[in-house]
């Protein structure tokens, strides 16, 4: 693997081997203090950000080494008009490794043909976010301490989320596991995954309306923001914004053993009174983010520890 | 109707019938100086009706973009008057350059010479969808 267009690229074994790395970072992170000294990621985002970028940035500089880049489209050459083939080879000149963000879908996957050295997608509009899964996958091992054999709740906008079709395509690969897909219909899972994914591989699904009827069963509950810049539409938006916020009371009914995950950002779809609840994880889905991004960067950049 | 025999060129048959100045156009036949007979509506004992093409010469002809338009199409090569190679065509496992991706939100909408590319995800219902962005390819050429 040269780079990370798409989680689905990886294999199951590489995904462990990958959970395995960050693991042993986390129990000791003084060994991996220096492995990237002399490195360079360049963080190239040409759409605003906060927690990934930052994150790349955290990996990179945890990791000994330097961080170049951008933080909006504004302060590169594409607002000049250059192509992103352009500024990826030009890029690949500087740096060791490159992670991206475009609102273009497809980008990344331009830059990694022509940058020279390995690409990450950080984002690529509404199509993928590998590195988020990534997060979400080592969030799932550290609380359930497997993949198999468990039932998971997707919630809120399953149509435009990104996040949600990576996960799916990622967890489905596991024995037993089981996907619930709470939604109003207007922002259902694009077809594709359905008739794709989870029909020809006989992977059991169910599509609700009732995030309180699902909510006995799962194991894994992953939210997710009805995001405003994925519709064309802005009454469609506030329509249907507050359709599926998570509560305390909504909680009464879930497993104690129960984990709740979310991509972050959050704007209103869990309350905050929810966040002191043990089975809340997705705080710490953003420290396992880093961590992640951090095993990634060293299999990518063919760093032996 | 009575068109005669080629000695050197090539025979599309078995074009799904209707379809034929669709291939005859993308496959520019309107710029070749030799003889180019288009028979639209021929009887077919396999499928009722089909279009044919007879071309009066060898010329490169790329596989894969007839596959993809129509891979129920038999392509004959005759030379000397005979049948010199017959090959049927299959669905390709990726198209370049042939169809656009229509996705606005695909980078493919906006990079400098870009080639659109696709690539067959269901050949049971002839799915292509852009390496990019993975949507489904158009129905139809433009």
């Amino acid at each position: 693997m040269k780079n990370l267009i798409d989680i689905m690229q990886m294999s199951p074994e590489e995904l462990q081997e990958l959970v395995d790395r960050a693991m042993d970072i986390i129990a000791n992170p003084a060994k991996y203090a220096d492995a990237c000294r002399g490195k360079k990621l360049a963080t190239l985002f040409f759409e605003p950000s906060t927690r990934t970028r930052l994150s790349f940035e955290a990996a990179m500089y945890e990791l000994g080494g330097n961080v170049i880049g951008f933080s909006e489209a504004a302060s590169s050459s594409a607002a000049k008009g250059e192509s992103v083939a352009d500024t990826a080879r030009t890029v690949g000149c500087y740096a060791d490794i490159i992670a991206m963000r475009h609102p273009k879908e497809g980008a990344p996957l331009v830059a990694s043909r022509k940058a020279g050295v390995p690409v990450i997608n950080a984002g690529d509009g509404g199509h993928n976010h590998p590195t988020q899964t990534l997060a979400d996958l080592l969030t799932i091992y550290r609380e359930k301490g497997t993949f198999e054999n468990l039932t998971v709740g997707l919630c809120g906008d399953l149509k435009f989320g990104r996040t949600v079709h990576s996960l799916i395509s990622a967890m489905s690969r596991y024995a037993g596991v089981r996907f619930v897909l709470i939604s109003p219909e207007e922002l259902q899972v694009p077809r594709y995954i359905i008739t794709d994914l989870l029909e020809p591989n006989g992977i059991p699904y169910e599509e609700v309306t009732s995030l309180e009827d699902a909510m006995p069963e799962l194991d894994i509950l992953y939210m997710t923001r009805v995001q405003r810049e994925r519709f064309f539409n802005e009454a469609d938006y506030m329509r249907l914004k507050d359709s599926y916020i998570l509560t305390p009371e909504k909680l009464r009914s879930a497993k104690e053993s129960l984990s709740i995950l979310h991509p972050l950002p959050r704007v209103n779809e869990i309350s905050v009174a929810v966040d002191d609840d043990p089975r809340a994880c997705y705080f710490k889905q953003v420290l396992n983010g880093k961590y992640m991004r951090m095993a990634l960067i060293l299999k990518l950049l063919e760093v032996n520890i | 109707m009575i068109i005669g025999q080629i000695k050197d060129g090539i025979v599309l048959d078995h074009i799904t019938a209707g379809r034929g100045m669709e291939i005859y156009k993308i496959l520019g036949l309107d710029k070749l100086d030799c003889t180019v007979a288009m028979i639209k509506n021929a009887e077919s004992t396999k499928k009722g009706r089909k279009d044919i093409i007879k071309v009066g010469q060898v010329i490169d002809l790329d596989f894969d973009v007839l596959g993809y338009i129509d891979p129920g199409i038999t392509v004959n090569i005759i030379e000397d008057g005979k049948l010199a190679k017959r090959q049927h065509l299959n669905l390709p496992e990726r198209v370049r350059g042939i169809i656009r991706c229509k996705n606005p939100r695909c980078i493919s909408s906006t990079e400098q010479e870009l080639v659109h590319e696709f690539r067959l995800t269901d050949p049971e219902k002839k799915i292509y969808r852009c390496i990019y962005c993975e949507h489904e390819a158009p129905k139809t050429l433009d």
